[in-house]
């Protein structure tokens, strides 16, 4: 009950919480595999084929290839972030 | 066979040598048969952490170049009958041994040890490649910091691609009192980040500096709470199961309600 009353009052902005959230991000880039000339036309043609439904902010848009950590997998996951302004709807 | 297994870290300074010098150690208590060997060619450190450091005649290039038998340059600890160290050459080129060096050495030892530890240097170059070489197994060091993690991040993968898949984790030098006021990475936020399995965590304590500037092993005194983390360690290697050390500090209620509505630190 301790744990959980801690956690509504403690803030989200514990330097631990910062720590966790920048490595997490600084992990994605080191652990892909796949050479930025790859990942910029991939994101060129998301971004070309996403634009045509709905209206994205190309500024904030990212995407990077990761490693599978499981074990005994060597798949690699594309994750991408595309922040949208406004959904359009489609005529 | 041995199990042969790198200590590893990528970082330096999470305690590599610390941690070789005590697994090894409080595996040889638990009477297994153990040599530890420093792979850190130029800076030798194992001998000094251990102890030994008057007692080197051969060292690890001595074996390689075919000057000595393995056997003919292990050191054996006077403390603890089943304990034997290899250790790095002080002065020779880092060169000087090759992965392939390394695979015969560890053959060489024969199936006489249950366990052979290699302390392995920091960083990713040619001495790590020879740490790696002969290691069927790999326990990662790490630190709740985040140039340390994201360094066992690195070694991770890279002992994945070299076919190493028996990796466990070891968080070093955890300061409880800063985990729990949420300043510091917490265990579960660390096998989070890195998805590997656990071996042991290990707070930060000052029993482990006293007794290095002895030279002597932490877990020569059983009583300090290090002491007691490489122990489970070196227990849960032999494949025991032992639960995880309680290393939290203990609080009185009325510190955990002041603390609940951030009153005191």
């Amino acid at each position: 009950m301790f744990e959980k009353l801690k956690e509504m009052f403690s803030s989200k902005d514990n330097s631990k919480n910062i720590a966790k959230e920048r490595l997490q991000l600084v992990l994605v880039h080191d652990r892909s595999d796949c050479s930025p000339e790859l990942i910029n036309r991939i994101k060129q043609d998301i971004m070309r084929t996403l634009s045509e439904y709905v209206d994205i902010n190309e500024s904030e848009f990212d995407i990077e290839i990761t490693r599978d950590k499981k074990k005994g997998s060597e798949k690699s996951t594309l994750v991408a972030n595309i922040p949208i302004n406004k959904l359009e709807r489609i005529r | 066979m041995s199990d042969v297994i790198v200590i590893t870290s990528g970082k330096g300074g999470v305690g590599k040598t610390t941690s070789t010098a005590n697994i090894g150690s409080a595996l040889a208590k638990l009477g297994k048969k153990v040599v530890v060997i420093d792979s850190d060619i130029g800076l030798r450190n194992l001998d000094v952490v251990l102890g030994l450091e008057n007692r080197i005649v051969f060292d690890i290039v001595d074996v390689t170049t075919g000057n000595c038998s393995v056997q003919k340059a292990l050191i054996k600890d006077r403390r603890l009958e089943s304990l034997f160290l290899l250790p790095a050459a002080q002065t020779k080129d880092k060169e000087s041994v090759s992965p392939d060096d390394m695979k015969k050495l560890v053959k060489d030892l024969g199936n006489e040890f249950d366990f052979i530890l290699i302390d392995c240097p920091a960083g990713i170059e040619h001495g790590f490649r020879n740490a790696i070489a002969a290691a069927n197994r790999a326990i990662v060091i790490t630190t709740p910091e985040v140039s340390a993690v994201r360094d066992a991040d690195r070694i991770i993968g890279l002992l994945e691609t070299n076919e190493i898949d028996d990796i466990k984790l070891v968080v070093n030098m955890i300061k409880m009192s800063m985990v729990q006021r949420g300043d510091m990475l917490s265990i579960d936020d660390i096998t989070d980040i890195l998805a590997v399995n656990l071996l042991g965590a290990v707070p930060d304590d000052e029993a482990v500096v006293i007794s290095t500037n002895r030279g002597e092993p932490v877990v020569k005194n059983e009583d300090s709470m290090s002491a007691k983390a490489f122990i489970n360690i070196a227990r849960r290697l032999t494949g025991e199961d032992v639960p995880l050390l309680d290393i939290s500090i203990k609080e009185n209620i009325v510190e955990k309600v002041l603390k609940i509505f951030k009153l005191s630190k």
